[in-house]
Formats: C-alpha cells, sequence, structure tokens
C-alpha cells in the first residue's frame, strides 16, 4: 500500500514536473477557461438573465469543459517516443499507474480551478463570503470523481485514431451527474441557505468519486495488458 | 473454432428470427389499432403507447447486456462476449431510436411539448448519447483485442453511471406516466390494453433477439473473412 502510494506520487511527479516545464498545456487551459468566462458574460441578455443567476452554470460548465481540455494532455504526454512502452516495462504496479496519473491530473485540474474560480468572482460579482469554504469544498469533491472517469477515459482515447475528438464524446455523459449537482449545490450556496439543505448533494458527490476511483482502479490494468 | 459455415447459419437464423418479429410487430399493429379500446382521456395518441414501452424495454435490455457482457469479458475473455457487446449496442441504438422518435408523437399532443427535461427522458437520452460514444470508439480503434479490452472498459463505466444519471435527474419534477404494468399493486389497466401491451413487449424481445442474432453472425462473417479493419 505504501510501495504503491510511493509510485504513485513517483509518476506524479514526473507529470507535474515534465508540465511545468513547459506550461504550455496549463496556459492554454486557464486561457481557454478564462475565454469560457467571457463568452459566457456575452452570451446572455443583460436584461434578461443577470449575472447572479447564471453565475453557478457557468462556474460549472467552465469547470466541465476547462477539465475535458486538460485531461486530453495525461495520456498523449505518453503516446511521445512510445514513453507508455518505458512506463510498462517498471517493475510496478499497473493500480500504481493509475494512481499516478490521476494525482497529477487531479493536481493540474486544481491549479486550472484555482485560476477559474478567482476570475469567476471578478467576472461575475459573486459575494463569497460564508460560502468560501463550502464552494471549495464542492469544487474539490467535484474534481476528485470527475478526474477518476477522465483519467481512464483518456487512457482509452489516446489510442484512438482522434483522441481529443473521442475523450469529450466519452467523457461528458459522464460529467451530466456531477455538473447538474454541484450546479445546484452552488446555487443553495451563494444563496446561503442552510447547510441542511445542501448535505444531500455533497454526499452524492461523494458516493460518485469513491465508486469510480473504485472503478477505475480495478479497470484501468485491463487497459494495459499486452 | 467457428467457420464461415456457423457464421452463415447464425445470420440465417437470426433473419428468421427478425422476420417473425416483423409478423409480429403487423400484428401488434392490427391489435392495437383493431381490437384494443381506445383510451378515454388520450385518444389515439395513446396508441403509440404499444410501440414506445416495448421499444424502450428492447433498448434497456440492449444496453444492460453490454455492461453485463463487457464486465464477464474481463473477467474470462472469451471473444464471442465482446462480439455480442458489439451486436448489442448497436441493436440497442436501433431501439433507442424507436424509443426517441415515438416518444415525443405522443408528448406533442398529451404534454403539450415535444420534449421535457424529465428524469427519464434525460436517462434514456445520455444512454442513447453514450452508446454513440460507445460505438464510435468500436470503430477507431483497429487491433481486435484492445478493441474487445477497451470497450469492455466503457461498458462497465457506462452500466455504472446509469444509476447516478437517474439519480441527479430525478430532483427534477417528473410528469412521465408512473408504471403501470411492473408495480406493487395489481396492473391498472384494462385487459385488453394489458394484453396488447404485452404482445408486444415479446415481439420486441423477439425482434430484439433476432437483430442481434444477425449482427453477431455478421461480425463474425467478417472476422472469419479477415476483412476485420474497423
Amino acid at each position: 500500500m505504501i510501495e504503491l502510494l510511493r509510485v504513485a506520487m513517483a509518476l506524479a511527479g514526473k507529470d507535474l514536473r515534465v508540465e511545468l516545464r513547459s506550461r504550455i498545456a496549463l496556459h492554454s487551459s486557464v486561457i481557454f477557461a478564462a475565454m469560457v468566462l467571457v463568452i459566457f458574460n456575452f452570451a446572455r441578455d443583460p436584461g434578461q438573465v443577470s449575472k447572479e443567476a447564471l453565475s453557478p452554470s457557468v462556474l460549472w460548465v467552465t469547470v466541465a469543459f476547462a477539465g475535458v481540455i486538460a485531461l486530453n494532455r495525461s495520456f498523449t504526454l505518453e503516446r511521445e517516443n512510445a514513453a507508455m512502452d518505458g512506463l510498462l516495462l517498471a517493475p510496478v504496479s499497473r493500480s500504481a499507474i493509475f494512481l499516478g496519473k490521476y494525482l497529477a491530473n487531479l493536481a493540474f485540474v486544481g491549479m486550472v480551478e484555482a485560476v477559474t474560480l478567482p476570475l469567476f468572482v471578478l467576472f461575475f460579482g459573486v459575494d463569497l463570503r460564508g460560502s468560501r469554504g463550502g464552494l471549495i469544498g464542492l469544487l474539490a469533491l467535484a474534481t476528485t470523481g470527475f478526474v477518476a472517469v477522465g483519467t481512464v477515459l483518456s487512457a482509452v482515447a489516446v489510442r484512438t485514431r482522434f483522441a481529443e475528438l473521442m475523450l469529450p464524446v466519452l467523457l461528458l455523459p459522464f460529467l451530466l451527474p456531477p455538473v447538474l449537482v454541484a450546479a445546484q449545490a452552488t446555487t443553495r450556496l451563494l444563496a446561503g441557505r442552510p447547510a441542511g439543505e445542501i448535505v444531500g448533494w455533497f454526499r452524492f458527490l461523494a458516493l460518485y468519486d469513491l465508486a469510480f476511483l473504485t472503478l477505475g482502479l480495478m479497470l484501468f490494468p485491463a487497459l494495459l495488458d499486452e | 473454432m467457428a467457420t464461415v459455415g456457423d457464421a452463415e447459419r447464425l445470420i440465417r437464423r437470426g433473419l428468421a428470427l427478425s422476420a417473425l418479429g416483423l409478423a409480429g410487430l403487423s400484428a401488434v399493429y392490427v391489435l392495437a389499432l383493431r381490437f384494443t379500446p381506445v383510451e378515454r382521456w388520450q385518444g389515439l395518441a395513446q396508441k403509440v403507447f404499444y410501440l414506445h414501452a416495448p421499444a424502450a424495454w428492447s433498448a434497456l435490455l440492449a444496453f444492460s447486456l453490454v455492461g453485463v457482457a463487457s464486465a464477464v469479458y474481463l473477467w474470462i475473455r472469451d471473444p464471442r462476449l465482446d462480439r455480442f457487446a458489439e451486436s448489442s449496442a448497436e441493436v440497442g441504438i436501433a431501439f433507442s431510436c424507436v424509443m426517441l422518435t415515438t416518444g415525443p408523437i405522443w408528448a406533442r399532443p398529451i404534454w403539450g411539448t415535444w420534449w421535457q427535461w424529465e428524469p427519464r427522458l434525460t436517462l434514456s437520452l445520455l444512454l442513447f448519447f453514450l452508446f454513440l460514444g460507445y460505438r464510435a470508439l468500436r470503430t477507431t480503434l483497429g487491433d481486435p483485442a484492445e478493441r474487445a479490452r477497451y470497450s469492455a472498459v466503457v461498458g462497465i463505466m457506462a452500466l455504472v453511471l446509469v444509476p447516478f444519471i437517474h439519480l441527479s435527474v430525478y430532483l427534477f419534477r417528473t410528469i412521465h406516466p408512473q408504471p403501470i404494468v411492473l408495480k406493487p399493486s395489481a396492473p391498472s389497466l384494462p385487459s385488453e390494453m394489458l394484453r396488447t401491451l404485452l404482445f408486444s413487449f415479446g415481439v420486441f424481445t423477439v425482434l430484439y433477439l433476432g437483430f442481434v442474432t444477425t449482427r453477431y453472425g455478421l461480425a463474425l462473417r467478417r472476422e472469419l473473412s479477415g476483412g476485420d479493419d474497423a
């Protein structure tokens, strides 16, 4: 178990180091997220739809789309110079490879969200007093689950001829439950509703995380069999 | 080892079964329009129900079996299960099309709108998208063994996703007709209507079996003749 985590951390560290050296993917994902926020603001009639009413949807659609963009790079990284073969030859368990990739993706998507959230607050004039902790917890909980699904599916998509197209096609149906639930919870958080009304949504997300993390750990080794 | 002869036999059997199903389908039309009373409030629109509900049943059966076959495939790695999952997914997509077109035809006069973001509709639409993605994935993976493993993983994940989609979209108020046959109390349907409906369920199950057998035979024949370029 400790060995599994150690290998996973080493692998995640490697991915993040590669990423932080060029920062191309990180920059593009952040710019993408910022542009989605801007476009959302102008894709509404300000007389009909207030920024406040639209803001939970804006946040979650942006997070979901930026997540898809960010996850696309996870395994394309290993495709170059057949780096995946090197990874497979290493005497480590396949679950550790999944966990390492997962942690790197989690950190990467987390970084994109860390920039998106303040921009969202700025652009949409959201008042976070009293809901900051809840919203960050919600982001963490939703991201934990969809990155697990995304890590498996990006490993699947990368072997196809149209990896960049295949990932969103496969992943978006899986994003519906967390996005729907998180947007509902955000609406209530921002409106300052009592915690009792929101806790159910958090439980749903926790269940989703548990299901797909377990499934990822179990199914991912099957992808790597030769 | 399966031979081309086996594949041809399966295709013939599948086509015969499909023909039987299609004959049954004509019988459903006659039975529903001629020998089943018109519903008091919904009028003729209710007749769609005899096609819609059984088509939905066949689609869900098809998709569930893809998930089950995928799980068992990863366990015992029998290529027949993969071929079955491929066939069942495609047939499920076809039945989904019937379900998703007959639904709005009924909904327009009864609900006053073609489409409604209601739990069961949303779930069936998402399932349709999921399996379109599943099919797209299969066509873009070249190596048969890899294709089998990868699509099995996606098939299992899709099966696990279903309760999550259902639970999350259920938060929206439902206006879909509630179950009237499979429910704890006795079916609340006049016996003639129930008879037509059950008959139609049987016919659609036969159609499903016929289509899947044919499609399975075709996949087998393509593999054996080496034309498996996908």
